[in-house]
């Protein structure tokens, strides 16, 4: 009997001891934590994308909170609803951002750049790159391995297994970067989803000299400039020989994807060209061609 | 008999073009030189379009310290200076001369008689290495002279010869020690003469028993130097292995390097560039290329003026063979596979394999079994299995702690790999990364 009284009162004293030096230790070494910070995380989509640049979305949620202003601040994933209610919990001003998209600067399909060797090594683009110039002649464009497809955590690019060439569906993406950061030949870009959806871009990343990237694939640009005279608002650029759309510059008037003579310049969602005369893009609203990107 | 401790493999030999004497190819029609052929800062051209050069004339100056000058290896009218396809896969600068004639340079002495005296100075020996453009002719291409001037601190013992040649197939080495074994031997003593040290060893595989007889009858004229008979294991050509194999000494880890134990390694074919650097004025411009393949009619080794297109190579050999799955620069092991028989032979290119179909095809690619024969092939005492891993999943902190950038890329592992898992493949892409996230870590 005697061992038991002296057990629980032994164990009991333990206990109390433990109680109190708890109590002091969690009063004395408190950290206080903004509560509008889990507020933050939980309008957010919780997937640790990165895209917002900050180490996840607690990060995220923590930087917004602390900054005390949303200035340059944009959850890609959560777009400019997200924002809202970010900034309705901080009682500060979301900035009005425009929403982006994956753009797939590579048109070599099989068909467009033929297969000159067989790349049998570990199917990772980064290894491709690394080991050899690829399946074809050009060493810029597309491996076809997929790590962008394996980057995306939102499901939306995908290997199209006739061209070969991975594909972004506009309505999954996030803008969040995982891909762009995955391809080890920086093909796909961050490009402004543009008015109705619709975008001109050079989907040719070759910065062979012409003649080099003419025979490596049907549809590469080969710098001759005619789209640079033919921009009238100063939007394309030739460096390197390559050309490039400034998306903040391209009015989408869509006069260069007529001049090229190489298709390399693609647009997309935009209505099909009436015959003869050349309608300015911003007339037909509901437009949806089922030109794919990419 | 000698060999190196810790794993290793027995790849299949294959030396089919052991027993074919050294031939001299004719000259190509218009010779390439990519201006990075080595480890280091690239070669900046010192000739311009229309130039007219003479064999041996310089055409690029070293790029750096680390760097090697490149020399022409044909005479003729410079064309162009654009970009070619190299071993690589991608497009790099490099030279372009119109072969027209044969005109040497004045003061390259083309006889073939022995010249062993020497009076230079140590120095004065590296000098002349580096003015004719050496660098390790084994396929890694790390420029001789800086080899030979060890950092502060450290002093070499020893020089140690590469005449293993551990991979299968290539014979350029075995037929460079039965042909020129004076000229090597002069070669060694040179290298030892400029590295400061009174003791040589060449490390030659009990495979070439022929090579071993007559380099040790010749080898007793010239003293210090050692001829280390080596049990065939592969890769034993690899530098540390080699240590390993002949004095029995372990480097550490990066950032140790061979001089940490007193060792400077260099290949055969580098002494014998050497030889002919120093002794008789004539720069690195041609080397010796064995040509092989089961398919292909004539399996020969080539001296090969720098800069010949690889396909004028494969026709002197009976021509690419129909069943050809694959052209690898290099050998088997090591080498590369090749996007265009065009490639221009290299300082390094010590070999053109060509692999028929059913051999050069890699085979399905099956979940790893926890078998471990990695672990025990690896030469390095790694653990390719996991660092492949790692590498797969970005884990660089893990795979750096791991010692992934100790890997020498031998390819054991993957040779060994039951389920053909392309370990090879991913720890190449680690290292690589772990390497470039160690220099921007130093670099602040």
């Amino acid at each position: 009997m005697d061992l038991i009284l002296v057990a629980v009162i032994s164990l009991g004293a333990i206990g109390l001891i433990a109680a109190v030096i708890l109590y002091v230790a969690s009063k004395k070494f408190a950290v206080y934590e903004d509560p509008r910070i889990a507020q933050v995380a939980e309008v957010l989509p919780q997937a640790n994308c990165g895209g917002c640049g900050y180490p996840g979305c607690s990060g995220f949620a923590e930087a917004c909170v602390k900054a005390g202003s949303l200035e340059g601040k944009l959850c890609p994933a959560g777009g400019q609803a997200a924002m809202e209610k970010i900034a309705a919990i901080l009682g500060l001003q979301a900035e009005a951002s425009e929403p982006k998209v994956a753009v797939v600067r590579c048109n070599g399909s099989c068909e467009n750049r033929p297969r000159i060797v067989k790349y049998d090594g570990a199917q990772s683009c980064k290894v491709a790159h690394a080991t050899c110039g690829g399946e074809t002649a050009c060493a810029f464009g597309c491996l076809g391995c997929g790590d962008c497809v394996k980057a995306c955590q939102f499901d939306a690019i995908h290997m199209n297994p006739e061209t070969g060439l991975p594909e972004v569906d506009e309505e999954k993406c996030t803008a969040c970067g995982a891909c762009v950061k995955a391809c080890p030949r920086v093909i796909i870009e961050i490009r402004p989803k543009g008015k109705n959806n619709r975008r001109v871009y050079v989907s040719c990343v070759n910065k062979d000299k012409g003649p080099v990237a003419m025979k490596a694939c049907k549809v590469s640009c080969i710098a001759c400039g005619k789209c640079v005279k033919e921009c009238s608002f100063e939007a394309i650029k030739v460096e390197n020989n390559l050309a490039y759309i400034d998306p903040n510059k391209c009015r989408l008037c869509r006069k260069c994807e007529a001049v090229c003579p190489k298709n390399a310049i693609v647009a997309v969602n935009f209505p099909p060209r009436k015959p003869k005369v050349e309608t300015p893009a911003t007339e037909a609203p509901k437009a949806e061609t089922p030109k794919a990107e990419a | 008999m000698k060999t190196f401790r810790i794993g290793g493999v027995h790849p299949a030999e294959n030396k089919l073009s052991a027993a074919s004497a050294i031939e001299v190819l004719g000259l190509p029609k218009q010779a390439v030189f990519p201006l990075s052929q080595h480890i280091g800062a690239p070669a900046v051209p010192c000739v311009a379009k229309g130039d007219v050069v003479k064999v041996g004339t310089k055409i690029a100056d070293a790029g750096g310290f680390v760097s090697a000058a490149i020399f022409s290896s044909v005479s003729g009218k410079v064309a162009k200076i654009d970009s070619v396809i190299d071993a690589s896969g991608y497009r790099k600068p490099a030279i372009f001369i119109d072969v027209d004639g044969d005109e040497w340079e004045e003061g390259i002495d083309r006889s073939e008689t022995l010249v062993k005296e020497c009076s230079l100075k140590p120095e004065e020996i590296v000098e002349k290495i580096k003015n004719a453009g050496v660098v390790g002719m084994g396929g890694a291409c790390f420029p001789t002279h800086v080899k030979l001037c060890p950092p502060p601190g450290s002093k070499a013992e020893c020089v140690i010869i590469n005449a293993v040649e551990c991979e299968p197939y290539l014979t350029a080495d075995h037929r460079l020690m039965l042909e020129k074994p004076e000229e090597i031997l002069v070669g060694v003593s040179l290298l030892m003469k400029a590295a400061k040290v009174d003791k040589g060893y060449i490390g030659i595989e009990n495979n070439k028993p022929d090579a071993i007889k007559l380099m040790q009858e010749k080898a007793v004229a010239y003293p210090g130097i050692e001829i280390v008979p080596l049990k065939v294991k592969y890769p034993q050509g690899g530098e540390k292995q080699l240590i390993d194999a002949v004095i029995s000494r372990q480097v550490p880890a990066p950032p140790a390097i061979p001089i940490s134990v007193g060792a400077v390694v260099q290949n055969v074919g580098t002494a014998y560039a050497v030889y002919e650097a120093v002794m008789k004025n004539k720069p690195l411009f041609e080397r010796i290329v064995t040509v092989t393949g089961k398919s292909v009619v004539k399996p020969s080794n080539f001296l090969t003026r720098m800069g010949t297109p690889m396909s004028q190579l494969i026709d002197a050999a009976g021509g690419l063979p129909e069943d050809t799955g694959k052209v690898i620069g290099g050998g088997p092991m090591m080498g590369k596979a090749l996007m265009n028989i065009e490639v221009p032979i290299c300082k390094g290119s010590s070999g053109v394999l060509i692999m028929n179909d059913k051999e050069a095809r890699r085979g399905e690619v099956r979940p790893c079994i926890r078998c471990a024969k990695c672990v025990s092939a690896c030469p390095m005492g790694l653990e390719p299995f996991l660092l492949s891993t790692l590498s797969a999943h970005s884990e660089w902190e893990r795979a750096e702690k791991d010692d992934i950038v100790s890997c020498i890329e031998c390819g054991s592992c993957q040779f060994t790999c039951p389920s053909n898992r392309p370990l090879l493949d991913m720890i190449r892409l680690g290292k690589s990364t772990v390497m470039g996230i160690i220099r921007a870590r130093s670099a602040k």
